[in-house]
């Protein structure tokens, strides 16, 4: 048999898929570990060793995007897992108008990020965006969200929660009418109420779903760009610039290697923040 | 679906058997209306609102729109709005319209043929020392964000920068792990015997695949079809980085001009955001249930 | 089994069709850019291909011009508009690198003009009949290697406080000759109930004036500061004269001048809030004028413009910017043509035609072309600096170090992020890269 699947299954199969991610997506990858450490003009390179690696890390304006993306990682995968269990075993109840709800609930993730970070950005204006004289209307002064620079990385945060929570509420629900519903039936028997129908067994039974929502939503937030870039540019100066945002920054000056360099940094932070969580979660599922 | 429904019956049936009392059925009912109305109003003010706040001011005024107000506009704009958006730039909207098309069309061909052929494979091929290796490479690119400069140079090299040919080629590189993985999944669930028996039939591998394997593999073809022209129409960085220039204009990037071009007509800008916005909620009206479907089923998986 | 043979067909076919279309698009391009040479040549008219951005009125007055040209030369020109700012700076250097450039090219002189790699990509025109009549001030600007790349786009452009002289004739103010006096003036007018000095950070590129516009004083104070700025001898950081600049920045910011909202202010809104009083003092780059002549003209004439004063009252000069050049791409099939349009271009018929639709924003640097009776009352203003001698090119234009960065690094000292002496290490740090990049000595 081993011979016919030799000749039935060949690697052939996979040419064509792997000549298209080898050109455009695997060698990209190998040559920027190379690039990172020139200087380079896209025709012309100086070989330069850690310099790059060193300005990204002393100087304040590149170094912030660390800080940043943790922050922004943390808290949008933080407030989608919170949010995407609560939204998710609500409409797993039994709620009237159950599939209009989750219909509004999903649908922005559909919409253009650029589209949604326009239209929030002009509803946040300090004086006259809609959320201020909202605000204003109930005797509260609002904050400018978008230009304090302790709360703008969060107001747009906010708003890739916003966007994004739809994706981590299907998961959820996917996770939680796959428990069968004995177990609820069970507890019901017992005596237990909804509360803790929810802790003893909603809870740990979507950890499945949980691992997958905290791993997508951990890994879009570390690589987000185009939110940021549509409502902040980084700004006010370097306050919520994001890796992602610096990698294009620097592209932008010219400044290829050191962009290639930014590059390789997310693509570490990524594998050593990334990698280990996704066997944590997946290790701790198997113990369950 | 109807298990969920199925199994709120045998609830009721449980709740009917221990006899409650009438008055305590008819409290929970009030409060089931009333947490449904109250969802109701918390669901139409967060994600209604906005949407209301753009159409609304896409049909004013200049003037009026630079309020950024929610008020009703005093007088309506919306043809003169739409088609000064439309004819921008020498077109540049519909130019874009159909760069953006096409683009999603040939990444979406591609991305179906190959990524099924090697699923298929990489499925069949479990276990094996240099299957796993080629899991992990496709597991990687989940995960690892591409490198933008180098691919640059590598596009630019090959004399595909700032072609469709490139952008589209990217596209399908960066799509190819989650259709890749979608479809190894699904093939695990096609038994084995059915390729044996069609062995014995006497078909070769490639015959195998393209008349039995593929045409079974129509219900997460379909998935991959619909999630990555989402993906696809809505990609910002990718026509950014590698795509550039205004007569390769793509949806994303028209507003993305726009934004600095029309910086005191919102309402242009809105109109720009209503129209790109319109082909999604297509998808998402008729493709509901596929793309919920589809993107549970990837994030399980992946 | 026919079944399957059919499938295979029809599998086999659509793969073939993808490949065409590819290769069909892929070539696409290339045809529509074959296709302007050709429809020319059947009726005889040659059509060049510019870039040009898309700020301010300089693209009106460039269509003036062309549809003038079409008429006399037969040379068409299709416009293709490039964004502003740092996006802009990009796509030129893609487009340039990647071989791809239009045949004229309307862009920045000085340090961004050298960041180029001019001598790989334009063509050098020290030669040509038509540079003659340009002013060798200029000529320095667009010269690398010694050789000259580019024709002059207008006019010089000073960078200094617009201000609002109905508001000072109302407030009994008087232009003032040092910083402490603009700061005194700052304060009757904040008293005043007005803004006193606006700042439109929504577009980031504004926030530099403060410290851009104060070269005038710093070359003053110290004479050789930009030859040893670009031989890494003397910093921002370590030059207080230089330093001067971050600090205005941060002192207006502290006493709470500015206009509220001034993060999410437009250059658009700040004009306009100058041309009706509501704000008194933009700094600001004397071509803002034309914006307001387009959006306020009842108000022209209430702005008024004055230097960015010194802390002395002995060195109180303008601080000029060139006007942008226009560069023919070496590479273009057109030469001749280009080189036609742009004679066209820089011939008193040319610059008068330009003139009609842009109005001056400082004297011009062609011979003969003086500034007409009808300039704007503040340009007006800024002659007797000229006549005086007391102008000098911003450093941007006699020295190629300039980081990219520097508009974050002056919002984040104007919004009281950062301190205006962190600011001014901040773009020590950030012109390295620049100079680096650059391979100049010394870095």
């Amino acid at each position: 048999m081993t011979k016919t699947k030799m000749r039935t299954y060949s690697y052939f199969f996979l040419l064509p898929a792997g000549i298209i991610y080898f050109v455009f997506y695997l060698l990209p990858t190998i040559l920027s570990f190379f690039f990172s450490m020139t200087r380079w003009t896209l025709t012309k390179w100086t070989y330069i060793g850690f310099e790059n690696y060193a300005t990204f890390f002393s100087e304040t304006s590149l170094s912030i995007g660390f800080r940043n993306t943790l922050v922004y990682a943390v808290v949008t995968c933080g407030l989608k897992v919170v949010l995407g269990l609560l939204l998710g075993a609500f409409l797993t109840s039994r709620v009237l108008f159950k599939n209009y709800l989750r219909s509004v609930i999903f649908f922005p993730t559909l919409l253009s990020t650029i589209a949604v970070g326009i239209a929030f950005s002009t509803m946040m204006h300090p004086s006259h965006g809609m959320f201020n004289t909202v605000l204003a209307s109930l005797g509260i002064t609002g904050p400018d969200w978008l230009g304090n620079t302790k709360i703008a990385l969060l107001s747009v945060a906010m708003v890739d929660v916003w966007k994004g929570v739809g994706v981590a509420t299907v998961i959820y629900i996917a996770g939680i009418s796959a428990i069968p519903q004995e177990y609820y039936e069970a507890l019901k028997i017992d005596g237990g109420n909804n509360y803790s129908a929810f802790w003893n067994i909603t809870l740990p039974l979507s950890r499945p779903a949980m691992n997958s929502v905290i791993i997508l939503a951990f890994i879009g937030g570390l690589r987000s760009f185009d939110l940021i870039w549509a409502m902040t540019k980084g700004g006010p100066g370097f306050t919520t610039d994001l890796i992602a945002s610096i990698i294009y920054k620097q592209y932008q000056a010219g400044f290829y290697g050191l962009a290639t360099a930014g590059n390789v940094i997310l693509f570490i932070a990524v594998s050593v923040l990334a990698f280990p969580l996704y066997k944590f979660l997946t290790k701790s599922e198997v113990n369950l | 679906m109807s298990k969920g429904l199925s199994s709120d019956h045998m609830i009721k049936g449980i709740r009917g058997s221990r006899s409650e009392h009438v008055e305590g059925r008819l409290t929970k009912r009030v409060k089931r209306i009333t947490i449904g109305v109250v969802a109701l109003v918390l669901s139409t003010l967060i994600f209604w609102i906005p949407f209301y706040f753009v159409i609304i001011n896409s049909i004013k005024n200049q003037a009026e729109s630079a309020d950024m107000s929610m008020a009703w506009p005093t007088s309506f704009h919306f043809l003169d709005n739409y088609k000064a958006v439309l004819t921008a730039s020498d077109y540049m909207l519909i130019r874009a319209f159909i760069n953006s098309t096409l683009l999603t069309v040939l990444s979406i061909s591609i991305l179906v043929v190959v990524a099924a052929m090697a699923g298929f494979v990489l499925q069949r091929r479990e276990g094996g020392r240099t299957s796993s290796f080629i899991n992990f490479l496709v597991l990687a690119g989940l995960m690892i964000p591409p490198a933008i400069v180098p691919t640059i140079w590598v596009l630019d090299s090959i004399g595909l920068f700032k072609t469709l040919a490139g952008i589209t080629l990217i596209e399908v590189a960066l799509h190819f792990p989650f259709a890749a993985i979608l479809y190894k999944a699904f093939v695990a669930t096609l038994p084995r015997e059915v390729d044996e028996s069609a062995l014995i039939d006497g078909c070769g591998g490639g015959r195998l695949f393209m008349s039995i394997i593929f045409p079974l593999l129509k219900p997460v073809t379909s998935t991959v079809i619909v999630l990555t022209s989402i993906n696809v129409f809505n990609d910002f960085v990718n026509p950014l980085y590698f795509f550039p220039g205004a007569d390769n204009a793509t949806i994303q990037l028209t507003l993305y001009n726009f934004m600095s071009r029309f910086t005191t007509s919102w309402n242009l800008l809105f109109a720009d955001i209503v129209l790109i916005s319109i082909p999604p909620l297509i998808l998402f009206i008729f493709f509901n249930k596929k793309i919920v479907a589809g993107m549970t089923a990837g994030a399980v998986k992946g | 089994m026919r079944m399957t043979k059919s499938k295979l067909l029809a599998f086999v076919t659509s793969i073939v069709l993808m490949m065409t279309l590819l290769a069909g698009c892929g070539g696409g391009g290339n045809a529509a850019e074959g296709d302007t040479g050709t429809a020319g040549s059947t009726s005889k008219k040659t059509t060049l291909t510019l870039m040009v951005g898309n700020t301010g009125t300089t693209l009106e007055a460039l269509k003036a011009v062309a549809a003038e040209a079409e008429k006399k030369l037969n040379i068409a020109i299709e416009f293709d508009i490039k964004p502003d700012g740092g996006e802009g700076d990009n796509l030129v250097k893609t487009r340039l690198a990647t071989g791809d450039m239009d045949d004229l090219l309307v862009y920045n002189t000085g340090s961004l003009f050298l960041a180029l790699n001019p001598e790989e990509h334009f063509m050098d025109v020290t030669n040509e009949p038509f540079m003659t009549n340009v002013l060798d001030s200029f000529k320095t600007v667009v010269t690398a290697s010694d050789k000259v790349y580019g024709a002059p786009v207008g006019s010089t452009n000073a960078g200094g406080i617009l201000y609002n002289k109905k508001v000072y004739a109302d407030l009994g103010l008087s232009v003032p000759k040092t910083w402490d006096e603009f700061m005194a003036n700052n304060e009757k007018i904040t008293a005043a109930g007005k803004t006193a000095v606006l700042a439109s950070y929504k577009d980031t590129w504004t926030s530099q004036l403060f410290v851009l516009a104060d070269f005038y004083n710093v070359q003053a104070q110290v004479p050789n500061f930009a030859a040893d700025y670009t031989a890494n001898k003397v910093k921002y950081a370590t030059t207080p004269a230089a330093l001067r600049g971050f600090e205005k920045i941060e002192e207006v910011y502290k006493k709470g001048y500015m206009n509220k909202d001034f993060l999410a202010t437009t250059y658009d809104v700040a004009l306009k809030m100058l041309a009706t009083g509501e704000g008194v003092h933009y700094p600001m780059l004397s071509s803002g004028l034309d914006t307001i002549m387009a959006n306020t003209p009842d108000q022209i004439d209430d702005i008024g413009f004055f230097a960015q004063p010194s802390d002395s009252a002995d060195v109180n000069g303008l601080t000029i910017w060139m006007p942008s050049g226009l560069y023919i791409n070496k590479d273009t099939k057109n030469a001749d043509a280009a080189k036609k349009w742009v004679e066209y271009f820089v011939s008193p018929e040319g610059q008068a035609v330009f003139a009609s639709k842009v109005k001056a924003a400082g004297p011009y640097v062609i011979k003969g072309a003086t500034l007409p009776d009808d300039s704007y009352g503040a340009v007006k203003d800024m002659q007797h600096y000229f006549d005086e001698g007391h102008t000098a090119p911003a450093l941007e234009f006699v020295s190629p170090v300039k980081g990219p960065n520097l508009e974050n690094i002056t919002v984040a000292v104007g919004s009281g992020i950062s301190t205006g002496k962190k600011g001014a290490e901040d773009y020590d740090k950030d012109v390295e890269k620049q100079a680096q990049q650059l391979n100049l000595p010394g870095w």
